[in-house]
Order: C-alpha cells, then sequence, then structure tokens
C-alpha cells in the first residue's frame, strides 16, 4: 500500500522532505520500508523495536496507539504523521 | 452651542420624533446614517445589528429611531431625564461625551452606536474576587471606549468583558509563546497576569521575544515583561515570579490563578506544570515550537493531560531544543496568539477549544492540521497505570525523569550555554564564509 508520511522539520534531517511516500500492509511495515531508503529512520522514533514514548503516530488523525499499534493495517491513500514532542517554547 | 439642535427633551425625558421632519423642512440637514443596535435591544428591530436613521445630530438620529421603532428610547434610556451613565453612545468610535454629546453633528455615512456599559455594577460585597483580581463594577467610560471592538461582539459583550477583567491567568515562560501570549492578554484586559520567568534579556532573544526591546539587555525578563504589559495597559496587575518553576513552588504559584498557559523551553518544566496543573485541577493551553513547527492544544481538568499525550520525555539529545536548533522567530507569533486566543475563549466561555484535538502548524508549508487526542485510560497521571506503582501521585523531581534534559541543573545549563555558544559561532561562520 502506498501512503503518505508527514513528518516534522526534526526528522526532515533524515528524510530530505516533510512529505514522503512509503509502502507497507501496515503502519511497522511502512517504517521499516521507510528505514531502508532513509538509514536512521527508525533510529529516531523507536527503540527495542517499540515507539519511543515521546513520539505518536497519527493514521489520518488518529493515534495508531488506540488503533492496532504498529499492527495497524493501511490502504491506498492513508496520509500517517509521525510527531514528536517539541518543548521548545523560548 | 446651538440646543436648538437637540431633539431630547431635557424636561420631559422624551425624544420628540415630530420635530425632526419641521427641521429637515427648514435645513435640509438630514443625513443617513447607520445606528448599531446592540444585542440585548435588537428584538426592537427585528433583531438587526444596525438600522438606517436620519438627523443632523446625535440627537435627531436617536429621535428617528424612535419613530422608526417605538420604545427603543424607554428600553435604551429608560424614564429618566438624562442618558443615563450606563448607556454610551459613539459616532464613528468616539464617545459623544467627549464631542458635543446629543447636539455632536453626523455626517451621511457615519455610524452611531448606542452601548450599555454594565448592567448595574455592584457596588456590595468584597472589593477582591477569591482569585485575587479586583472586582469590575461599571465599567468606566475608558475602558468601554478601550474595550469596545470586544464589547460589540455578541459573544463577548459587557459581561464578556468583565469576565476577562476579573480573570487571571499564569504564563509560564516570557520568551518566544509567552510575549505574543502577554502581549494579547494584556490588550484584552486580563484582571491578573503572572509571569514565571527568572532568566535576564539576552540580545539573542529579541529576535521574535517581542515583550523585551534592545533598552531591555541584561534586564529579569519577568521585570522587562511587566514593565511591557503595563505600558500596553496600566489596569493589568502583573504579578512576577523571578524564579525557576520547581516541584517546590509549582502549586503554590499555580494555585493562584485560574488558567494556566504553557511557553516552557524545556520538557522538565512541562511535565512539571502539566501535572502541577492536573493536581491543581486548572486549565492548561499548552503550546510549543521547534524550527518551522508548532503543536497546539488544551487539557481541561479531568480530561486528558500531556502524560496522556506524551507519556514519557525523549532521552537527553534526542529532541534538540530552540537554541540547539533555531526557530523562526514569526511562528511564535501564530502559535502564541493562538494559545492567548483559546483562554480568552475558555474565559468567554464560547466556541469550541482545542481540547481533544492537537493542533499542528507547518509553517513551510502553510498549513495546519489537527489529530485527534484523548484521555489515556492508563496514564500514569490522570488515569490508572497497568502497573500501579507506576501511579503518579504528587509532584516529582522532573530534572531526574527528564534525564537532566534541558532541566536547570548547573550542568545542563552548562550545556545550553554551550550550545548557544556553538550556534553563535555557526552563524559567524555562515556570516564569514
Amino acid at each position: 500500500m502506498a501512503v503518505e508520511v508527514k513528518v516534522t522539520s526534526v526528522l526532515q534531517k533524515v528524510t530530505g522532505a516533510k512529505v514522503v511516500e512509503g509502502k507497507g500492509g501496515t503502519v511497522g511495515e511502512l517504517l521499516t520500508d521507510l528505514d531502508a531508503r532513509y538509514p536512521g529512520f527508525k533510529q529516531q522514533i523507536m527503540q527495542e523495536g517499540s515507539l519511543h514514548r515521546f513520539v505518536n503516530i497519527y493514521l489520518n488523525d488518529e493515534d495508531i496507539r488506540y488503533l492496532q499499534q504498529l499492527e495497524t493495517p493501511l490502504k491506498d491513500g492513508d496520509s500517517i504523521s509521525i510527531l514528536p514532542a517539541l518543548a521548545g517554547g523560548a | 452651542m446651538d440646543h436648538g439642535h437637540l431633539h431630547i427633551d431635557r424636561s420631559t425625558g422624551t425624544i420628540d420624533p415630530e420635530s425632526r421632519t419641521a427641521r429637515y423642512g427648514t435645513d435640509g440637514g438630514a443625513m443617513p446614517v447607520s445606528v448599531y443596535i446592540p444585542t440585548p435591544f435588537r428584538k426592537l428591530t427585528g433583531n438587526r445589528q444596525h438600522v438606517q436613521a436620519e438627523g443632523a445630530n446625535v440627537g435627531e438620529v436617536l429621535a428617528d429611531v424612535e419613530r422608526q421603532y417605538p420604545g427603543f428610547r424607554q428600553l435604551v434610556f429608560g424614564s429618566g431625564e438624562e442618558v443615563p451613565a450606563h448607556i454610551n453612545i459613539y459616532v464613528n468610535r468616539q464617545e459623544i461625551a467627549s464631542l458635543q454629546g446629543v447636539a455632536t453633528a453626523v455626517r451621511d455615512g457615519d455610524e452611531v452606536a448606542v452601548i450599555p456599559a454594565m448592567a448595574g455594577g455592584s457596588g456590595d460585597g468584597p472589593a477582591v474576587n477569591a482569585n485575587g483580581t479586583r472586582r469590575i463594577g461599571a465599567l468606566t467610560p475608558e475602558q468601554v471606549n478601550r474595550y469596545s471592538r470586544h464589547i460589540i461582539m455578541p459573544q463577548v459583550g459587557p459581561s464578556g468583558q468583565r469576565k476577562i477583567m476579573e480573570s487571571s491567568v499564569l504564563i509560564i515562560g516570557a520568551g518566544g509563546l509567552g510575549s505574543p501570549i502577554a502581549v494579547y492578554l494584556a490588550l484584552a484586559g486580563i484582571g491578573k497576569i503572572g509571569i514565571v520567568d527568572f532568566d535576564v534579556v539576552d540580545i539573542s532573544n529579541l529576535q521574535r521575544q517581542i515583550l523585551h526591546q534592545n533598552d531591555d539587555i541584561g534586564k529579569p525578563k519577568a521585570l522587562s515583561a511587566k514593565e511591557t504589559i503595563n505600558a500596553y495597559n496600566p489596569d493589568v496587575e502583573v504579578v512576577t515570579h523571578q524564579v525557576p518553576i520547581t516541584s517546590d513552588n509549582a502549586l503554590e504559584i499555580i494555585g493562584q490563578y485560574d488558567y494556566v498557559i504553557n511557553g516552557a523551553d524545556n520538557f522538565a518544566a512541562r511535565y512539571l506544570v502539566n501535572d502541577a496543573c492536573y493536581f491543581l485541577k486548572k486549565p492548561l493551553i499548552d503550546g510549543s515550537i521547534l524550527l518551522f513547527d508548532g503543536q497546539v492544544t488544551v487539557y481541561l481538568p479531568d480530561q486528558g493531560c500531556y502524560r496522556c499525550l506524551y507519556p514519557s520525555p525523549p532521552p537527553p539529545g534526542m529532541v534538540p531544543s530552540c537554541a540547539e536548533a533555531g526557530v523562526l522567530g514569526a511562528l511564535c507569533g501564530t502559535v502564541g496568539t493562538i494559545q492567548a486566543t483559546e483562554v480568552l475563549k475558555l474565559i468567554l466561555g464560547v466556541g469550541d477549544s482545542l481540547h481533544g484535538r492537537l493542533l499542528l502548524y507547518d509553517a513551510l508549508a502553510m498549513e495546519f492540521r489537527q489529530v485527534r487526542i484523548r484521555k489515556d485510560p492508563h496514564c500514569v497521571l490522570c488515569g490508572e497505570p497497568e502497573n500501579p506503582a507506576d501511579k503518579v501521585t504528587g509532584l516529582i523531581d522532573y530534572d531526574a525523569f527528564c534525564g537532566g534534559a534541558f532541566g536547570h541543573t548547573n550542568e545542563e545549563e552548562q550545556k545550553a550555554a554551550d550550545a548557544a555558544k556553538a550556534a553563535r559561532e555557526r552563524a559567524a561562520e555562515t556570516l564569514n564564509a
């Protein structure tokens, strides 16, 4: 499944763009696909196979924690957003 | 002054609609003007916000409105002889008391607005509200003028403006986000604004922190903020808290305010403020920025918290700070102004807040999106954690929790100073390249 993946400026350092295309039947497979093409991608958001707890992934506008987490299935045309916590205010 | 132009008969307290016709017959001075009708009086005008009326001066215009909508005078002016003290009349936003009263001449296309100030300013009860703000009775004519653009909106009105003036808001950080937040809340007339910031103004702040100016370099930010706020609006009481917010003082400081807006620049302060707001049941308006990205949301008491969204902070160094990575100055204005808007809506009780939604602003794409956020039933703070031992029951050591990330330990301050120095050097190298 080809889906659109939106990342924040921080992850853009790895992907080179704020919106990239990815493939996979589930969110987990999608992340593996992205990591293959953008080395270091997974390292930014995951640790020992699970997502960092300061990073959320949204399928369309829903947090995958409340779906099937990394097993959440994807379909063509879905939009994925990967959002780490930001602390900046000053 | 030619009082012959007055058509409010001060001896009987009536407006004589008939005299108008006679006048226009003699001098042809009839001018169509637009009369703004405030919400409470619109039942008389078929819910019309503006009506057209004719007259050479304000008195004549009002007489014409009375002729078209009988009962207008009684409803707005009561039965007294004078324009009542709680009614202000404006010609093109200028109060007629400062012009020629009801004899003030009007011209074609002018707007006359009849604005009731406060229904019965209360002289009773304590002069101070429970939250420490001054009790607002009737708005003064100056306040009616100052806040007229608020007051004429049906969603605000005089009572909404009074709510704003009797509210207290704590702003965490007088920096990039805290600056626009503080300025707009000051202009809105918030009764009491608290500023938590222990830092001093540095020249590198001036690219974005609109509370501070060149002459403020070296001055404590909280003090500079207070001066700016009061220069904008002397009515606002500003309380400065020139200390780092810590587990020892957070409950005491936050407890003094109705609402909390977070403009902190580090994770430790964000988790601390979140936890304190949860324990004290204070609404928290959260915003954060980095590079070209912003995130904003609202946490209402018992309906989810920052830990539901981000259960734990990143390890040190994983997410850079603005000092390390940079931030577009104008981004602060966009995000901070949204935070100020959200607190004003909560105070007024209007609209839909960002509660349950995380608003994402991407300045590069110039795109706003939102994602749904939920109260996590297993949240260690506001839910029932799967392991009951994880339950957070009081404020903790946040520097340790955040691994010292951007905390206020000496080591971390040194690290931040080093990062800022490196950034300055990079900027200098770029210039020299």
